[in-house]
């Protein structure tokens, strides 16, 4: 690697004195200081500051409104306009997670069911969520779009027990998605 | 003074001076020397020479102890630590102990025993008649009160003023003799 | 012998209150100044939520008031925390360490007036533990014993980063112990005297330091007064600057400095040890700024020769006057506190060699030269007018050549280029 030699700037008496850049800067705090406490703050509309900075005041004031369309919350299971779960246990989601925090135990559909078809269902699903890292790979990489990323973002528990999502709880996070179904369709 | 402290304070002296020859670790040796230093400015401070005694804690303890002790945390103690003390450098010190006594003994007991005046209201303000009377010693003492600062500050500029000159002279030499040396090496 | 009693009496009362009641609890809540802020000055909200937990009683609503218990939550949590003492430090020397950084900040209290003597029953009483003639002094030289502590803590430390915060505040107390005893001798001289209750009654009299626009008399003729504010202001600089330095806060912390040194001295301390470092820099942050008050702002006097009046008040045998100069004085206190805080988040970290050289260059002679300056101007009555101008000459003489040696030793760093 090439030394690049840096010329330190030539500082004028003014600069070498100091205390201009300083009186300068203890404006430019005290305008802060200032803005903050008139809820004025650059950033404090956007950010839906509770009027003191640009902070949000949790409990009173939530995120739910204004989260982003975009945001990666909790992961979860949804299911079809008709109730029916998607997924179908390929177990893809739980390969490509990269904590694995996805476990999964699939089961056969018998040869009876209407639905044979599909070969496999979940008999348990399971996220860690001490584990997941909300990074969306799962939904990404789900064949049925069976698994989303909701905007659930208070995901707590006083044992590490709770912090485990098993079928019920993922299902009742998701709710329903309305869309493209392969293995589930009776047309397929 | 009252007596009781006298003693307190020649006590912490004297643990102090003690412990700096007894303590094998060079820190706890410099730390019993500030005990004993405190210990003098005590002293100092019940003989009603305030400012000496505060000068005493702020040069001696307050900066070169420091530098001490701040010298010695830099070297390596362990050597220190483990080696045998020689008999010579203890010989030695006995005898400069043995001479410094014989010395004290031979001062003292040539010096008149004579109780040094009460620093009371009627003394402070009888010698107040030997300043002018507006001065701020003069109101000072007046008021039963001992201006030991502005003393030591008339009596060095009156009395002692071409010592003290020379003595600035002197200190101002060695700082440029100090910087010059430094120089030289950093060079 | 009663009257023994009554007055031992009377000084543990001073040191309870004034010590433990007044200076002690304004640690804490200049902590909570710091954190809020600190916060306000980012953007921040900063901590609001300590407070009564009324819920926990069935109320409705908890009792904030904003965040105002959150000191007494921090030093719980202190004091609660594991006193963790590591197998490789030097035992008697860490133990020690913490003790003699606090107890000195507490000891300089005790010179420090906090108001006008009050009275009652006749009997009237100073609000200064110990009326010292050399208040000052004092003041410097137990300061300069807290330097102990904080070398030991990071010796006996026994690891590198502690030892290094301990050797650079070492020499940097050391460096600034000089400008700051230099840099008042102007204040003494235009005074006269040590004792800083009495500075704090002729400011009262005869206008701040800083600001002496009452109290014209003969002796105190207001174009003196304005002349010596040159001096003064010099004086209030290089003293405020040192006392930052002195006190290790933050464009000089350099000895606890997070991105270098981890924790600095006090890397291997914890629970109430390290709590014990903080306090007493708080402490001796209050203690700085008591004093930059007394000696330039005026102390506990209210200005505008308001001080007679105030210290008139009184309702039947109790003049209360003294216990409103003393809420003018907290007043004050707790403005040059949040000063202190104020330049702490806007002023960056120095360098080391550069906070050596402002030491040693530019205030040791800074306020050499002001010491003249201030001479000069103090006895200029006195005097001729040759013998005046003569001393102009000379002062413009050494501020010349001062001014050229720094310029000279600036140029050639030799040795670092190697």
């Amino acid at each position: 690697m090439a030394v690049v030699k840096l010329q330190r700037p030539k500082l004028n008496f003014g600069e070498k004195i100091y205390f201009g850049a300083l009186i300068k800067g203890f404006f430019l705090t005290m305008t802060h200081a200032v803005k903050t406490l008139r809820g004025k703050s650059v950033g404090a509309d956007e950010l839906a500051s509770s009027g003191l900075g640009v902070t949000m005041q949790f409990p009173e004031q939530r995120w739910d409104e204004h989260l982003p369309e975009y945001y990666r919350g909790a992961p979860a299971l949804v299911t079809d306009e008709q109730g029916r779960e998607r997924c179908v246990s390929c177990q893809l989601c739980e390969f490509i997670c990269p904590p694995k925090a996805i476990k999964i135990v699939p089961s056969e559909i018998p040869s009876d069911d209407p639905w044979a078809k599909v070969e496999k269902r979940p008999l348990e699903f399971e996220i860690d969520m001490i584990r997941c890292i909300y990074c969306g790979m799962c939904e990404e990489v789900c064949p049925e779009q069976a698994i989303y990323l909701r905007k659930d973002y208070l995901i707590t528990g006083l044992k590490r027990a709770d912090m485990v999502h098993d079928k019920k709880k993922l299902y009742e996070i998701g709710g329903t998605r309305v869309g493209l179904v392969n293995k589930w369709n009776e047309l397929k | 003074m009252p007596s009781y402290l006298f003693w307190l304070f020649s006590t912490v002296m004297l643990i102090g001076g003690v412990s700096v020859i007894a303590f094998r670790n060079p820190v706890s040796s410099a730390l019993s020397v500030v005990t004993c230093f405190v210990g003098l400015a005590g002293l100092f401070i019940g003989l009603s020479a305030f400012f000496v005694g505060v000068i005493q804690i702020l040069v001696y303890t307050g900066a070169v102890m420091v530098l001490f002790l701040f010298i010695i945390m830099l070297l390596d103690l362990k050597d220190e630590e483990k080696a045998a003390k020689p008999l010579l450098p203890i010989a030695a010190g006995i005898a400069l102990v043995a001479a410094f006594t014989v010395q004290l003994i031979g001062i003292l007991s040539r010096t008149p025993n004579v109780i040094a005046p009460n620093l009371d209201k009627e003394t402070l303000a009888a010698a107040a008649s030997g300043f002018p009377a507006t001065s701020k010693i003069a109101t000072t003492l007046t008021q039963g009160k001992l201006p030991d600062v502005h003393l030591i500050g008339h009596t060095l500029f009156t009395q002692y003023n071409l010592p003290l000159q020379i003595l600035g002279v002197l200190l101002l030499v060695a700082t440029i003799g100090v910087v010059i040396l430094s120089k030289r090496q950093a060079d | 012998m009663p009257e023994l009693i009554f007055q031992i009496a009377i000084i543990v009362a001073k040191i309870v209150i004034l010590t433990f009641m007044v200076v002690l609890p304004l640690v804490p809540v200049s902590v909570y100044f710091e954190r809020r802020f600190s916060a306000v000055i980012q953007d921040r909200v900063g901590p609001n939520r300590v407070g009564i937990p009324l819920t926990l009683f069935g109320f409705k609503k908890d009792f904030h008031f904003f965040g105002l218990i959150q000191p007494i939550a921090d030093g719980l949590k202190l004091f609660l925390k594991e006193d963790f003492t590591p197998a490789h430090v030097r035992k008697a020397f860490y133990w020690m360490a913490p003790a003699l950084t606090v107890v000195p900040a507490l000891i300089t209290v005790c010179v420090v007036p906090f108001g006008s003597p009050i009275s009652i029953f006749g009997h009237t009483e100073k609000l200064v533990i110990a009326d010292l003639d050399i208040g000052p002094l004092f003041v410097f030289s137990v300061a300069s014993l807290s330097v102990y502590g904080i070398t030991l803590a990071g010796w006996s430390s026994n690891s590198k980063f502690p030892f290094i915060g301990g050797v650079r505040s070492t020499a940097q107390m050391i460096s600034y112990e000089i400008a700051l005893g230099l840099s008042i001798i102007p204040v003494i001289m235009y005074y006269g005297d040590l004792n800083l209750s009495t500075i704090v009654q002729q400011q009262a009299d005869h206008g701040w330091l800083l600001l002496p626009l009452w109290g014209h008399d003969a002796d105190h003729t207001f174009t003196s007064k304005l002349l010596f504010w040159f001096p003064a202001a010099i004086a209030f600089l290089i003293f405020t600057i040192s006392i930052f330095a002195e006190t290790n806060r933050m464009p000089f912390d350099l000895p606890e400095c997070e991105t270098e040194l981890v924790g600095g001295y006090h890397t291997e301390y914890s629970s109430m040890k390290f709590a014990m470092f903080f306090m007493g820099e708080y402490a001796a942050m209050v203690i700085g700024s008591a004093l930059i008050i007394t000696l330039f702002l005026g102390g506990w006097s209210i200005g505008f020769g308001l001080d007679a009046m105030v210290a008139n008040l009184h309702i039947g045998d109790f003049y209360f006057g003294g216990l409103i100069h003393l809420g003018c004085f907290m007043t004050k206190l707790i403005g040059f506190i949040l000063f202190f805080i104020l330049v702490r988040w806007t002023v960056p970290r120095f360098r080391y060699d550069q906070l050596m050289k402002l030491g040693w260059v530019v205030f040791f002679e800074a306020a050499l030269i002001n010491v003249f300056l201030a001479a000069l101007i103090v006895a200029a009555p006195q005097l001729k007018g040759t013998i005046i101008g003569i001393g102009a000459v000379l002062l413009v003489i050494v501020t010349a050549a001062v001014i050229w040696v720094a310029k000279v030793s600036e140029e050639t760093p030799k040795v670092l280029r190697a």
